[in-house]
């Protein structure tokens, strides 16, 4: 058996064992990076000597005898929306190209401090706006299972870098699905954290309310053990919460019994794909088997959550990414280019920019992508005055009727289990001319990020043409450590989460 | 009286006196280098978030109560979103439709009763951050605009006064008594020329129309900025009252005509000018902070806060002016000369036993020397205790206030005591016998002096007093005239 074949909490019992050293599992990892990365584009960079200092650093200290972190020495990648000091952040934009941050997400801090060995930072739809990954300013990622077709998004690198055994964990972003549809399409398991569980800090903002931190493995026992790392309350995040961490990773053996499953009618209307509809339905037959209970419950807010979200989520977004203006960091247009064109609309006759507005335009036309300046654009319009009551407003109020439908369907039941995309991934291309088809992935996922919810993805089962389907199952507020023992029973009882797609060599 | 009532409203930003910013730890001294007071936070780079300093709130409240106004028991940030190169996140955290206090009122009146003591009311009272500091070229197209992010995040309090003020001479009076509240609570050092106080005004006229609704013709709403001193707030809103006035006569337009107008007041040229509209209307797209949580604030907090309240100017003037027997013009000026002066006072006043005797020298003597000198009361040189011992001996009657006044001169000069000017100024007791010979050998020296007396010029008599100061420096000259006037007119 190989090391990539390891689940992160085998490698990390062969770590501590000394079995393996934690050089030799970063060389294997990053020999397998440099073996399909060039067809997978998972990274957005690789830092090899960084990586392997880091490993030759635990290796040495624990051969000392010191105590060494809980991820003793094992390999991590991370979405590029996170900052990393001295090393570039881009967030998959050309806004950001050169950016350099002089410090480290939280999140980044406490991998460090766990002894996580820093693998690289993988690609992203441009500041994790989209659904596909194809919106990254560095080129697509493609699906290890069918590299046609795109791994999900918008921490789409990270999960295929997971799903390609490129990395044993890795580190998304979840703003309204892209923790949990990325590990759906590509087989992996993904955790939405609850909101407030995890720091943001360092996280360049999407959306505020909606962004969360979250990890993803191959096992819920995997997720477990990186999600125990990276949460808690942190004083630099006046949002994260200052409840105490489980320890997932020991808790989660324990089966739930009486376990009442909450199956939302909703999830199954049309539109939902029949191959997905099995396969979740499959899975609730195999909770049934354990003892679980299903609970039929309604949901009637749900059909109005990609709507809200695609109000709530621009406007935080055209607010968060107003700093990006050439001004103090970042790209700023070719000054010299901008004046002289700002003289040829001026001998044209009619009104012209103050160059300042002129620097601020082009910087940003330059800079951004277009699905990130079609946000930029609805958040901005959404906000204006004699708009927002009738959008923003009104958004918060459904955002409020969508919490009390979880209220009153976390009163008849422990989880909620469903779908998390009504299809198995698509084509490259597929959708990139259609915005609201592409909007519409995020359909079972966006409610979670809006009511503040945990949510995970776990694989469970493959479409006719073998590509990977997953489960949603969604939790109360700060209930991971039931949503993970759930997770685990049901990978206790299934081989799903095992299949690895094969690669081209 | 103008034909005329003016109708003013005051919206000042206070900066807070807390040792670092209102998001981030940076400090905020006035004067540092530039951009060397800013961090990741206050220089808006991606992925940092803001954590409120708990100070801030806490002297917002403090101010908040001061001014008498309700306190909301809920209350959050927002983001008014605005591009400008001194504002690096391109928005700015405020509060917009729930500030945390609102509704209350400041009491002004004028010891030389120039207007009826009143209470001006409070709109209401906000928190918000500092943008940075933009320094333009002066000749466009020569240099770059440089910014400074210094100030970026630095914690102010917004506090917007209804319009109940009706003259130019009633919002210094509002300025100067808000100042004063402010100073005494450590809220804020209030000092304009740093920037601590910045003052904008709404300015409107009502003038009297018999044959109109309501009586009256209000003149469009101007607000005016760029007023750096409180004298400057005065003369900038007396001249805007007079040309408004003119400009209606001219022109006969109302409130609601015209779009609102910004005016920036010219100091050298005793002037204020039309600013640049601004091309379009400005549309803030206001919306919660999500990085910032909600701030509930209890009754029980209120009420703390209410009891931990010290002595106010305006109960600090009254108790003065009761305790002491002095004026209420005197109170009021002792006050307004900030916490440590009043302490000075109230000091000397207890050492010497005589409230109205130390209010006479304090406001007299020691603030001349302060204005000379352009000092603080901390840095007169002269102690209470010492300064008492003077007065001492000049209750007692063996020094007057002339020579008292040279021997204050004397002690701030040479550091003496009291006791060692007196010694050095040889001034001692001079007796009645030994005055009533000095005036019998002036008498008897001044012929033509005692004729003039004689012949009903009394006035005359005032000559006998230099001469007798030049004999003895210590004589009382009131007693020396006295007792010269009594000779001559027993003389046949």
């Amino acid at each position: 058996m190989s090391i990539v074949d390891l689940t992160a909490f085998e490698l990390r019992e062969r770590l501590r064992s000394g079995e393996i050293s934690s050089r030799a599992a970063t060389e294997t990892y990053l020999e397998r990076i440099r073996r399909h990365d060039k067809t997978i584009h998972a990274f957005l960079r690789v830092d090899e000597q960084h990586a392997l200092r880091q490993a030759d650093e635990i290796d040495a200290r624990k051969k000392r005898g010191e105590k060494i972190g809980p991820l003793a020495g094992l390999p991590v990648a991370v979405k590029d929306i996170l900052c990393t000091k001295g090393q570039p952040t881009t967030c998959g934009s050309r806004i950001l190209e050169n950016f350099v941050p002089p410090y480290d997400a939280t999140v980044v801090t406490k991998l460090k401090m766990a002894d996580a060995v820093l693998l690289g930072k993988t690609n992203l739809d441009e500041f994790a706006m989209g659904g596909s990954t194809e919106n990254s300013a560095y080129g697509v990622t493609r699906n290890p299972w069918d590299v046609t077709r795109i791994p999900g998004g918008s921490s789409g690198g990270s999960a295929a870098a997971v799903a390609a055994s490129m990395a044993p964990l890795a580190i998304g972003t979840d703003t309204g699905g892209s923790i949990r549809q990325p590990a759906a399409l590509c087989g992996v398991t993904g955790l939405k954290p609850t909101y407030g569980r995890v720091s943001r800090f360092g996280l360049v903002a999407f959306a505020s309310s909606l962004d969360q931190i979250g990890p993803f493995g191959r096992t819920a026992r995997d997720v477990a053990l990186l999600l125990e790392v990276i949460a808690g309350h942190d004083e630099r995040d006046s949002t994260s919460v200052p409840k105490p961490v489980p320890e997932y990773s020991r808790t989660i053996g324990q089966p739930l019994s009486g376990l009442k499953l909450g199956v939302v009618k909703e999830h199954f209307a049309a539109g939902l794909d029949a191959d997905v509809e099995s396969a979740v339905r499959e899975a609730l037959r195999v909770y049934e088997s354990l003892g679980a209970k299903l609970v039929d419950i309604s949901m009637p807010v749900s059909k109005y959550a990609v709507a809200t979200y695609y109000i709530i989520a621009p406007c935080e977004a055209s607010s968060n990414l107003a700093r990006y203006d050439g001004v103090h960091y970042g790209h700023r247009t070719d000054e010299k280019a901008m004046l002289e064109r700002l003289k040829k609309d001026a001998a044209g006759g009619g009104e012209v920019d103050s160059p300042l507005v002129r620097l601020y335009r082009d910087s940003r036309a330059e800079g951004f992508g277009p699905e990130v300046k079609r946000r930029i654009m609805l958040g901005t319009y959404a906000l204006s005055a004699g708009y927002y009551d009738a959008y923003y407003l009104k958004a918060l109020k459904v955002r409020r009727l969508i919490r009390q439908d979880f209220d009153r369907a976390f009163s008849q039941c422990d989880l909620i289990a469903g779908p998390v995309t009504t299809s198995a991934a698509f084509k490259l291309g597929e959708k990139v001319d259609d915005p609201l088809a592409m909007y519409l992935v995020d359909l079972y996922t966006v409610s979670a990020n809006l009511a503040g919810l945990a949510g995970i993805s776990i694989p469970c089962g493959l479409s006719t043409g073998g590509l990977p389907i997953g489960l949603q199952l969604q939790a109360r507020p700060f209930d991971e450590e039931r949503l993970l023992r759930a997770a685990h029973m049901f990978q206790q009882a299934t081989h799903w989460h095992t299949l690895r797609p094969k690669l081209a060599a | 009286m103008p034909p005329y009532t003016t109708v003013i409203g005051l919206e000042a930003h206070v900066q807070l006196l807390t040792a670092s910013k209102l998001f981030c730890g940076c400090a905020t001294k006035f004067g540092a280098p530039p951009n060397t007071q800013t961090c990741p936070i206050c220089i808006g780079m991606p992925g940092v978030l803001p954590v409120m300093n708990r100070k801030a709130f806490d002297l917002g409240l403090k101010a908040a109560v001061a001014l008498n106004c309700k306190i909301a028991a809920f209350t959050k940030w927002d983001r008014k979103n605005y591009y400008y190169p001194d504002l690096p996140k391109g928005y700015q955290i405020s509060q917009y439709d729930l500030p945390f206090s609102s509704e209350g009122f400041l009491e002004i009146s004028d010891p030389k009763g120039r207007f009826e003591t009143k209470r001006v009311g409070i709109i209401r009272v906000h928190l918000e951050e500092d943008a940075g500091k933009s320094m333009h070229d002066e000749q466009a197209g020569t240099a770059d605009s440089k910014v400074d992010l210094n100030r970026a995040g630095v914690p102010l309090l917004e506090i917007v006064s209804k319009p109940d003020m009706r003259s130019p001479l009633e919002a210094r009076a509002y300025l100067t008594e808000l100042k004063l509240l402010l100073t005494y609570l450590g809220v804020s050092d209030c000092n304009m020329q740093e920037g601590s106080l910045r003052v904008d005004a709404n300015i409107n006229l009502h003038v009297p129309a018999p044959q109109e609704k309501g009586g009256k013709i209000a003149t469009p709403i101007v607000e005016v900025k760029n007023m750096n001193s409180f004298r400057s707030v005065e003369r900038a809103l007396a001249h805007e009252a007079e040309r408004q006035f003119e400009e209606f006569q001219r022109t006969g337009q109302r409130l609601g005509q015209v779009p609102k107008q910004t005016r920036g007041w010219d100091d050298t040229k005793d002037a204020t000018y039309a600013q640049r509209h601004k091309e379009e209307s400005s549309d803030y797209r206001y919306f919660p902070e999500p990085d910032l949580v909600p701030v509930a604030v209890t009754e029980a907090e209120v009420e703390s806060v209410r009891r931990a309240l010290r002595e106010l100017p305006a109960q600090m003037r009254s108790r003065l002016a009761k305790t002491y027997g002095i004026t209420a013009y005197d109170a009021e000026v002792i006050v307004n000369q900030a916490q440590p002066f009043v302490d000075f006072y109230v000091d000397l006043a207890a050492r010497c036993g005589d409230g109205k005797l130390a209010a006479n020298w304090v406001l007299q003597d020691v603030l001349k020397v302060l204005n000379e000198r352009g000092i603080a009361i901390d840095k007169y040189p002269v102690s209470t205790e010492r300064l008492a011992a003077l007065l001492a001996r000049v209750k007692s009657g063996d020094v007057d206030t002339g020579r008292g006044r040279e021997v204050l001169q004397l002690m701030l000069d040479q550091g003496q005591s009291a006791d060692e000017a007196i010694a050095q100024l040889g001034i001692a007791k001079v007796d009645a016998g030994e005055l009533r010979k000095l005036c019998e050998e002036l008498v008897a020296a001044n012929p033509k002096l005692v004729a003039d007396v004689k012949g009903g010029k009394l006035q005359a008599a005032g000559a006998f007093i230099g001469q007798a100061k030049r004999k003895n420096p210590n004589v009382d000259p009131n007693r020396v005239k006295e007792v010269c006037l009594e000779l001559i007119q027993a003389l046949p």
